[in-house]
């Protein structure tokens, strides 16, 4: 008897790229995805599927999503409970997609996005870090009639930035902290890059949601506040909504399943008034603001 | 807010304890002790006896009633059925002393059954004719839980009323009934379809109509006692109100809301006195029925909108007032429970094919959620055409984790209709009872005649047509699997065996349909449903105008599982032999334990959307279909399938031994066509995808269950996309779904047993996630929260 090691439900398996599939389409990229989710109803409009694209530039201090950040496969051992035995198992977080594949999956959803005015939402990591497979998956969807969504940090190169912009229908578009020297401290780059590909938006057709996580004794502070509004006043009419992401722990089980060696930084959970204050500063300011998101 | 008269009556129904009545039984034996003379030919000595029964009965109104009726001299006494299924001495003494559903049993009772009913009723009851008359591969597959008898202990029932009931009294039934026996005479057909004659059915339904009037005109003399004595002014006019109404009803066409409610409660009291039919008899579409007495009472200023919405409630509660009547044996294991499975269809399309909802609709949805009761139970039918306010609305309800109303697809339920052959007018008049079964209101004789164990099936295909927990040869042989070449002969070998005891289950029904013409026609349930005056022929003789017999397929994801787990590491991956398969089934997988973890978390499973998994539901379901649908019954109607399990998945699994997809022996199966407990985990679109595979139109109902924590409905946006999830599946011609609100005690299990809840999704600070996948701190807090919400 075989004992199986890999992960083999066969439906997360890694497509392989035949000689057929790369001749019927003259350009068939391969994606890095470490998680796909059906029925997520919290990453833009209707029933969406969400597909998280491994590998991210930036090293947030708050990260949920650690296995979200290297650009390569890992290695992870899954525990299995039957009764009261464990079982080990040998998974691999990240799997090569080909566009096409990744294509049949999404349409699987078609008739509930349809229904619910959803689509397919690309997260990470940072999903522009996979700038060729996701233009020509963005360029497939929109043949077919798919709502797109991005889910960025905005810290891309222009030029894939805007064309990705040009090829998406909503962006879901973080800011986390407004001053350069912050933002560099706690996310490891600065915001120059962000902030223009953000104001580029300006001129482009795709809709603008603005995601701020509010990380108690990090970026909750008033100033932060004042910084941020001026930077959204300038996009006032373009964007649609503003989701406040309270900090949540619940990543924390990652770091200890996954990444045992690995520390992660605490935080303290957001008071209630200060969430409030944000919202109500920023509904005064004009903005359709949503929390939790 | 409910009023305080429907606050007394809901703590009247609710504190009453299920009692056993003798009341009926003892009737029915005096009856056919000194009333029956040799003239009488049995559809009259049927009907003479309901005329006796609501002739004799004690009556009981209880404080405050505004619709009145109750089938025992009190309320939730219920009455026995000897002549169908008698109760011995033991079984009097397990109702009385089980710990769940239980029915208090007096001494007195068990007095008047020792000494009067089962010395009468011993050999002359419809069960025992029954048991004599079936094969020995009949009781064989039947003892080895293979397949389940409906009608072995209850009359076939499982019907649904029209609108008639709405449109013609009593009086006027009874003028088509003599009209038709004029027609009879100058026909001169003495005897016509099966074995009842024309004439004596017509008469027999004559008198039937006749005692309804009667009864009601006994309810009417009480009232106007009651009324004289009642000293409250306001009480005493509502008495003499109610008594007017019974003299009106059923005799004549009801003019008023309270009339029609009346009406039909004096109806409903009638069938489920005459015998048990088995399940469901309600008054279906009542959203549509009672909207022109509703409009016209307003429009003429005789109610208000909270009067209606009283009388409603008032309604209500007499359905929870009448626990399903006792059963006994494996079908009280395999039922056990105290509804009787009304189900309440609201919504759906008009006869005309347009949208039904209406502002009725809303107000009954509004009477389910105040009540909330156990009966009678409800259901939304969702057409494309109805408005997502509407299924918004019953969301609201559903989320209060009640169960209440389930989900179902109106545009399928007409498809299956036409495709059973019904006109398209029926169809849409029709909808789901029971649990999710199709029927044409009002002109269809459908019935469930007993559950099919599809996962014991397999095993015993794999044990070459013998039960391997005792060691008989029950099947046929279907050659050894360690043979088998290929997939292929595994699943010719179980289409083989299925084919078997379907011939075995439907050759059974035959003469059990025949038993039932012969010995227990039902002239009252006929006068209702069309076309039974108009053939002279009794509803259990074929008198309806569309007859059909359903077999209830069980286990299907249980079997599709265990399908896929055979190919998968014996044919297509060579991990195991099947020798070895089959050693580890024996052997219930103790000395397994690797290849179970294999089976269970690393082998493809019905309910994610897998091709590879999802394929195996597709071969059981045509198999199923192939062995059962077509085929004529003793009606001259059609068998026909369903997938619903009720608790029969329970039964099932507690007779069926390890099975290919690593569940242990004597566990439960899969209920309905939803996953096996635990083996989906890719979110409820995934698991629609995987249901919808299978062809709903060609079964007549379909059950699949979907688990949610209650704050996973917080907020309107969820609900919008609860909405669209329902209009998505239904696109799929998805039959029916029903959404679970799940508690914390689940929780609690599923921290303990995590392999049985893969499935659950709770929502966690504006996110969703499965349960499995948090901290186990979080959990907590998650339980916590259930708790407190």
């Amino acid at each position: 008897m075989t004992v199986l090691t890999n992960s083999v439900v066969s439906i997360l398996s890694i497509p392989i790229i035949t000689q057929k599939s790369l001749s019927n389409h003259q350009i068939s990229f391969v994606v890095l995805v470490f998680d796909i989710r059906r029925f997520s109803v919290h990453d833009g409009p209707g029933i969406r599927t969400t597909i998280f694209l491994k590998g991210c530039p930036l090293h947030c201090l708050w990260c949920h999503n650690p296995e979200s950040r290297q650009t390569v496969p890992e290695k992870y051992t899954r525990k299995n409970r039957v009764g009261n035995r464990v079982f080990e198992v040998e998974e691999q977080i990240g799997k090569y997609w080909n566009t096409d594949s990744l294509m049949k999956e999404i349409l699987r959803d078609g008739p509930f996005f349809e229904e619910s005015g959803g689509g397919v939402t690309f997260s990470g990591g940072e999903p522009l870090m996979q700038a060729g497979p996701l233009k020509e998956i963005l360029r497939e969807c929109r043949k077919q009639g798919v709502h797109t969504a991005v889910d960025t940090c905005g810290f891309a190169p222009e030029k894939d930035f805007r064309e990705v912009a040009a090829l998406c229908d909503l962006f879901l578009f973080d800011l986390k902290y407004a001053d350069p020297a912050k933002h560099l401290e706690y996310t490891g780059v600065s915001n120059d890059i962000i902030l223009s590909n953000l104001y580029s938006l300006k001129y482009q057709t795709a809709s603008l949601i603005i995601r701020i996580p509010i990380i108690p004794s990090v970026n909750d502070g008033q100033e932060n506040l004042d910084n941020s509004i001026e930077i959204l006043n300038k996009l006032k009419d373009k964007i649609i909504q503003v989701d406040l992401l309270p900090y949540h722990t619940l990543g924390n089980h990652k770091y200890t399943d996954i990444y045992p060696e690995s520390e992660k930084a605490e935080f303290p959970l957001l008071e209630v008034n200060i969430l409030n204050h944000w919202m109500l500063t920023l509904i005064k300011e004009g903005f359709v603001v949503t929390s939790g998101g | 807010m409910l009023t305080q008269r429907i606050q007394l009556l809901r703590k009247q129904s609710l504190e009453a304890r299920a009692c056993l009545s003798p009341e009926r039984a003892l009737l029915v034996t005096e009856f056919y002790k000194n009333n029956i003379t040799d003239e009488m030919s049995v559809p009259v000595i049927r009907a003479k006896c309901f005329e006796y029964i609501l002739k004799n009965k004690q009556l009981c109104i209880n404080n405050g009633e505004l619709i009145v009726g109750e089938r025992g001299p009190a309320l939730k006494a219920v009455p026995t059925y000897p002549e169908v299924s008698l109760h011995s001495p033991e079984d009097l003494e397990i109702l009385n002393s089980r710990e769940k559903v239980s029915y208090k049993v007096d001494e007195d009772t068990k007095r008047v059954y020792r000494e009067t009913i089962i010395p009468f009723w011993t050999g002359k009851s419809q069960r025992e004719r029954l048991m004599k008359g079936m094969s020995q591969e009949w009781l064989e597959a039947y003892k080895t839980g293979i397949f389940t008898e409906f009608q072995e202990q209850r009359a076939p029932g499982h019907t649904v009323l029209g609108d008639k009931i709405y449109k013609k009294g009593m009086l006027q039934i009874i003028n088509d009934i003599q009209q038709q026996i004029e027609v009879v005479k100058q026909q001169n057909l003495s005897f016509s379809g099966l074995y009842s004659d024309r004439l004596e059915e017509l008469r027999a339904m004559e008198i039937a109509a006749n005692a309804l009037i009667m009864y009601a005109g006994r309810h009417a003399d009480l009232l106007e006692v009651m009324a004289e004595k009642e000293t409250d002014a306001v009480r005493k006019a509502e008495l003499v109100q109610m008594a007017e109404i019974c003299r009106r009803v059923p005799a004549n066409a009801p003019q008023t809301l309270h009339e029609a409610l009346q009406y039909y409660w004096f109806v409903h009291v009638g069938v489920i006195t005459e015998s048990n039919p088995w399940d469901s008899f309600n008054p279906g579409r009542l959203d549509q029925h009672l909207l022109p007495f509703y409009r016209r009472d307003l429009a003429e200023g005789r109610i208000t909108g909270e009067k209606a919405r009283e009388l409603l409630q008032a309604f209500w509660i007499k359905f929870n007032n009448h626990p399903a009547p006792p059963k006994v044996g494996v079908t009280a294991l395999e039922s056990n429970t105290y509804t009787d499975f009304c189900l309440i269809n609201l919504g759906g399309v008009k006869a005309d094919g347009s949208d039904a909802v209406n502002e009725m609709t809303y107000l009954l949805l509004d009477v389910i959620e105040e009540m909330r009761l156990l009966q009678p139970g409800s259901m939304i039918q969702v057409s494309k055409k109805n408005p997502d306010a509407f299924v918004r609305r019953a969301l609201k309800i559903i989320r209060t984790g009640f169960g209440q109303p389930s989900v179902f697809n109106t545009d399928a339920i007409i498809q299956e209709l036409l495709r059973q052959g019904k006109d398209i007018m029926d169809a849409r008049k029709g909808g789901a009872s029971g649990c999710v079964e199709t029927g044409a209101f009002g002109t269809e004789c459908y019935i469930l005649t007993g559950y099919f164990n599809l996962a014991r099936i397999l095993e015993i295909t794999l044990n070459n047509g013998i039960d391997p927990l005792t060691g008989k040869g029950v099947g046929i042989q279907t050659g050894n699997p360690v043979d088998f070449q290929s997939f292929d002969e595994v699943l010719f070998a179980l289409e083989k065996q299925i084919r078997y005891f379907a011939d075995i289950k439907i050759e059974g029904n035959r003469y059990i349909e025949e038993l039932f013409v012969t010995h227990l026609p039902v002239p009252f349930l006929s006068l209702l449903i069309d076309d039974c005056i108009e053939k002279g022929m009794d509803y259990n003789a074929g008198g309806a105008r569309y007859n059909t017999s359903y077999i209830q397929g069980v286990g299907l994801g249980s079997l599709t599982d265990s399908l896929t787990a055979i190919k998968y590491h014996v044919f297509d991956n060579k991990n195991i032999t099947m020798n070895d398969f089959l050693s580890a089934l024996r052997d219930n997988f103790e000395s397994w334990p690797e290849f179970r973890h294999q089976l269970l978390y690393l082998t493809p499973k019905y309910g994610n959307d897998d091709d590879y998994a999802d394929e195996q539901a597709c071969s059981v379901f045509e198999m199923f279909y192939a062995a059962i649908d077509g085929r004529p019954t003793y009606r001259d109607g059609y068998f026909r399938v369903n997938l619903l399990p009720t608790t029969c998945h329970v039964y099932f699994g507690s007779v069926t031994g390890a099975l290919p997809d690593g569940r242990q022996a004597f566990q439960p199966l899969s209920e309905g066509i939803s996953p096996v407990q635990g083996a989906d985990h890719r979110g409820p679109t995934a698991v629609i995808r995987s249901a919808a595979r299978i062809d709903h139109i060609r079964t007549g109902g379909t059950l699949l269950n979907q688990k949610f924590s209650p704050s996973f409905f917080d907020g309107n946006e969820s609900l919008e996309k609860l909405t669209a999830l329902i209009r998505g599946y239904f696109k799929l011609d998805g039959h029916h779904i029903q959404f679970n609100v799940v508690s914390a005690d689940t929780l609690k299990d599923a921290q303990e047993h995590p392999e049985k809840y893969r499935d659950l999704i709770v929502r966690v600070a504006g996110y969703s996630d499965y349960f499995n996948d948090l901290g186990r701190d979080l959990q907590d807090e998650i339980i916590r929260r259930t708790e407190n919400g």
